[in-house]
This record gives structure tokens, C-alpha cells and sequence, in this order.
């Protein structure tokens, strides 16, 4: 029984980990762009199309063909915020918003184009073998998401927190004027931002299709929904709300599958948002402000 | 030569015009003050000079090189800072942060950190409090944060807009107080303020704004006794 919960939650860390990556992308850009991307989702679409691109089409090991998924995504990220947003900067959020569902249709119909329909079979690039401790066994692709998931959270942490590209961009997410005043380029500083999101989403991309190991062209609208319910979860706006927003949702979601009913995991996830913003309506890790979505 | 000179310019927002063809100069080592009423256009021209509003007609040159149409972002490196209105301090970022933040154009960490001991030496609050958030800090230690965060730029020219808002007596006397100071050790000031007593009291010249136009211009000692100003302005 114990060693099954333990399975679970590392279960739930798992895809809870993947989760909080996505969950950073939303949470960062709308900190400094005030607007929900819902194309996110569909960058990691883009990340799991490129890896196989790469990895079948261009027959590149595993290590090139990720760091070319990922610059892939980071260049779409920037692409997207320049053609679709930009342009909108100072138009009503909700102009912005049905921009943002128009880039997601965009890119689901683009793959859609290229690759068709029907779901294509896709083998993990990440072959590490299961870790047994005890009478726990920890499969590679765990130890892997784990690993790699820790180290990006801690990198954009140091990143945000130590470095003065990352000082810029607090000070641009909270005033755009003083931070012009500065010297700083909010231009270049918002490119820079959804750079990172959509790198981080790649990666969150790579994570995912190894795990589930085919490929449609809406395959990111899953997770992509789940990470900004994790972000909201955390406090939109927070990026340590969003990483703990989004390994709290994978563990209740990996316990809820387990001991409760697959079929009502994902009401429950929800529900558990519900409850979250009727108590904390700026999320666990939030900030109190009145600001409108 | 005018180290600041400003020509005809006008600043619309929308269809309002909020700035209706103003001329000034500011020269080295003086300090100007504009003053007029609320809504008179005195932020309007500040913001316009550091580029966050574009202007609809008009030159701004600094030490002759034609700076309308450059964007925001690149006035500061000039050597041109401002302190911005309601001070605009970046609250969830630490005093220390704050203060890197206002000399991020500059590349030589000696220097610097020169400044900054510059910056602690006038305002030794702010070293006391280095490792707090700037939300966190009083209205009047939030501008002199402000004032320090620009002067970390190591700027020839200090805009300020409305030093004195909302600060109880005595942080305005302490405010006006650094301002001559900084005067004093050779920066220019071109100072927006509401507050025209303590402005004409420090300012060399100045400008008297209304609604979009300037009504009077000339030396401060001079406006402090111009009855109109008097009757106006300093509540006489």
C-alpha cells in the first residue's frame, strides 16, 4: 500500500513538474504582458513535432535534435509576440485575448496541414533504466523529468533573482514606463520573456511526448489547459506560485486517478481550483490586486 | 548653446491637445522650474522629452543633437535621467535593486559602485534599509529612492517631476534641500512643480504654464514678485 502511494506521488511529481514548466510560461507573460497566452499550450504541440522532425526526418541524436526543439520554440515564442501581439500592445484585453485563441487555432491547423490527422507514433528519446529503491521502482523517464525539471526551475529562479537581464524584467513586468526611464528595452524584454516561456515550454514538450509517446496536432491543449490552471492555482503573476501551482495539481490529479476514479480526475482538478480561488481568489501565492483577466 | 532646448511643441492625446507649442531652453548648471496648475501640461513635457510620449510637432535638442524621435529607452545613456511623478519606484524589487536598476546603461562596475556610495552618502536611509522592498519604504524615503535610482545614471541633467507630492513638511525641505545640493555639484535640474513657493526659491528661472501655453517666463526672483504670479500661485 505505502509503496504504491509513494509511486503515485512520484507519479504525480512527475507530471506535475512538467505542469509547473508550462505553468512559468503563462505566469511570466502575463507578469509582464498582462495577457493570457493561449497559444502556449500549442508551442508545446510545436516542441513534440520538432523533436520528431529532428530525431526521424533529420536523424539527429537525441542531445541535438532537443536543444534545436527547444531554440525551435524559444524563435516561434518571439515570432508569435511580434507578428500577433505586439501590434496589439496597447489595444483592450479582450482584442488580445481572441488573438492569442486565433495563434492557437493557427498553429493546431498548421500542424494539422503538415502532419495530418492521425496520430503518429513517436518512441522516447530518454532510454535511462527504472531505479529501484526498495520496494519503490522509479522508471528513468521519472528520474529524467525530475532532474531536468528541477534544474530549469532553479536556473530561471537564479536567472530572475541574480541576474540584471532578470532585474529588468521584474522591473518591466511591474512599470513599463519607469523601466523605459531606466535605459531598459521593454521591447527587447518582452521578446525575452516569451522566449523563455516557449523554451520552457519545448522542454515541457520533449517531457511529454516521451511519456506519451504519440503525436496529434492537439496534443497541447491538455496540458496547456492544466498549466494555466495551475498557474491561476499558484497566482498568476508568481513563479513560485506556478511551480508549486503545478506539482500541487499533477500529485492531486496522480492521487485522484489512483484512489478516487480516472474518469472524475480531472473534475476533481478543477474543483480544487474552485475552492482555491473562492477562498484565495488571487491564488495561493498571488498578489491581492483587482486587476481583471 | 542651450543644453536642452525645446521648440514648438505640441503634444495631443487623442484629439486633445494637451501641449499647444511651447518653447524652452534649460543651460548648463541652471535650475528651471516649470510651474502652473494641475493639468497645466508640466508632466506632458517631461514625459515628452524622455520619449515615453511621442510629440505631434516640435524639436527637443539635447547638447545639440535632435533627441524627438528617439525612443524611451535611449534618452537615459545621454545623460538625461527623470524622476518620474508619484516617484514610480519598483516596489517588489529591493532599495539596492532599485538603484542598479537606475544605472543599467552603464558598463563599469567600479564606477558604479562609486556612485552608489555617492548615492548612500546623500541618502544614508537608503543604505539602511539596502536589502528592503521598496513598497515598503515611506512616501518620503520612496523619492529620495527615486532621486537616488536616477542618479545612479550619473546624469548632466536632472528632470524632476513634482518632488513634493504628498510629502510631509519637513521631507519637502529635505527634498529641496538635495535638489540644490545636486545643483550645486554641477548637474542641471529642470524641476516640474506644483509647489511654486519652493520652486521659484531654488530655481534660477523659470517658466509658468497654462493650460497648454506658456503664460510668463524669466528669472525666478523676478516671477516671485510678479503680482500675477503672487496672486496665482503663491497664495498671496
Amino acid at each position: 500500500m505505502l509503496t504504491n502511494i509513494i509511486e503515485q506521488l512520484l507519479n504525480g511529481l512527475r507530471t506535475g513538474s512538467i505542469y509547473a514548466l508550462i505553468a512559468l510560461g503563462y505566469t511570466m507573460v502575463y507578469g509582464i504582458a498582462k495577457m493570457i497566452n493561449f497559444a502556449h499550450g500549442d508551442i508545446i504541440m510545436v516542441g513534440a513535432y520538432a523533436l520528431y522532425v529532428a530525431i526521424i526526418n533529420m536523424q539527429l541524436p537525441a542531445i541535438p535534435a532537443v536543444l534545436l526543439t527547444c531554440v525551435t520554440c524559444a524563435v516561434l515564442g518571439v515570432v508569435i509576440e511580434k507578428v500577433a501581439y505586439k501590434p496589439l500592445r496597447k489595444a483592450p484585453p479582450l482584442a488580445v485575448l481572441i488573438t492569442a485563441i486565433g495563434v492557437s487555432y493557427f498553429l493546431q491547423s498548421a500542424s494539422l496541414l503538415i502532419f495530418g490527422a492521425t496520430p503518429i507514433p513517436f518512441k522516447s528519446i530518454i532510454n535511462v533504466p527504472a531505479v529501484k529503491l526498495g520496494s519503490v521502482t522509479v522508471s528513468g523517464l521519472t528520474i529524467v523529468t525530475l532532474i531536468v525539471t528541477t534544474v530549469c526551475m532553479i536556473a530561471l529562479t537564479l536567472f530572475i533573482n541574480k541576474t540584471k537581464a532578470g532585474s529588468a524584467m521584474r522591473a518591466v513586468s511591474e512599470d513599463k514606463g519607469a523601466a523605459s526611464l531606466m535605459g531598459i528595452n521593454v521591447n527587447r524584454t518582452i521578446s525575452m520573456t516569451f522566449a523563455i516561456g516557449s523554451f520552457l515550454a519545448a522542454v515541457a514538450g520533449i517531457l511529454y511526448i516521451c511519456q506519451y509517446q504519440s503525436l496529434r496536432p492537439t496534443l497541447g491543449a491538455l496540458p496547456g489547459i492544466k498549466a494555466f490552471v495551475a498557474a491561476v492555482l499558484g497566482g498568476i503573476g508568481s513563479v513560485p506560485g506556478a511551480m508549486i501551482g503545478g506539482i500541487l495539481l499533477g500529485i492531486i490529479e496522480s492521487i485522484s486517478k489512483a484512489y478516487i476514479s480516472t474518469e472524475l480526475a480531472d473534475a476533481i482538478v478543477f474543483g480544487v481550483l474552485v475552492v482555491v480561488l473562492l477562498v484565495k481568489p488571487s491564488g495561493l501565492m498571488g498578489k491581492n490586486s483587482t486587476e481583471k483577466v | 548653446m542651450a543644453m536642452l532646448k525645446v521648440t514648438d511643441l505640441k503634444v495631443y492625446y487623442g484629439v486633445i491637445q494637451a501641449i499647444k507649442g511651447i518653447s524652452f531652453e534649460v543651460n548648463q548648471g541652471e535650475v528651471i522650474a516649470l510651474i502652473g496648475a494641475n493639468g497645466a501640461g508640466k508632466t506632458t513635457i517631461l514625459h515628452t522629452v524622455t520619449g515615453l510620449i511621442p510629440p505631434k510637432n516640435g524639436r527637443i535638442e539635447f547638447e545639440g543633437k535632435d533627441i524627438t524621435k528617439l525612443q524611451g529607452h535611449k534618452i537615459v545613456s545621454l545623460g538625461m535621467a527623470h524622476v518620474p511623478e508619484g516617484r514610480r519606484v519598483f516596489a517588489s524589487l529591493t532599495v539596492l535593486e532599485n538603484l542598479k536598476l537606475g544605472a543599467y546603461t552603464r558598463k563599469n562596475k567600479e564606477e558604479i559602485n562609486a556612485s552608489l556610495e555617492m548615492v548612500y552618502k546623500r541618502f544614508p536611509r537608503l543604505e539602511e534599509r539596502k536589502s528592503q522592498l521598496a513598497g515598503t519604504l515611506s512616501g518620503g524615503e520612496q523619492q529620495m529612492l527615486a532621486m537616488g535610482r536616477a542618479l545612479m545614471s550619473k546624469p548632466r541633467i536632472l528632470l524632476m517631476d513634482e518632488p513634493s507630492m504628498g510629502l510631509s513638511p519637513i521631507y519637502v525641505n529635505e527634498i529641496f534641500d538635495i535638489i540644490k545640493q545636486v545643483s550645486a555639484e554641477g548637474t542641471t535640474v529642470l524641476l516640474v512643480e506644483q509647489n511654486a513657493k519652493k520652486a521659484l526659491e531654488i530655481a534660477d528661472r523659470a517658466y509658468v504654464l497654462e493650460t497648454g501655453n506658456i503664460a510668463l517666463e524669466g528669472k525666478a526672483s523676478d516671477l516671485m514678485n510678479n503680482e500675477s504670479v503672487k496672486k496665482a500661485y503663491l497664495g498671496e
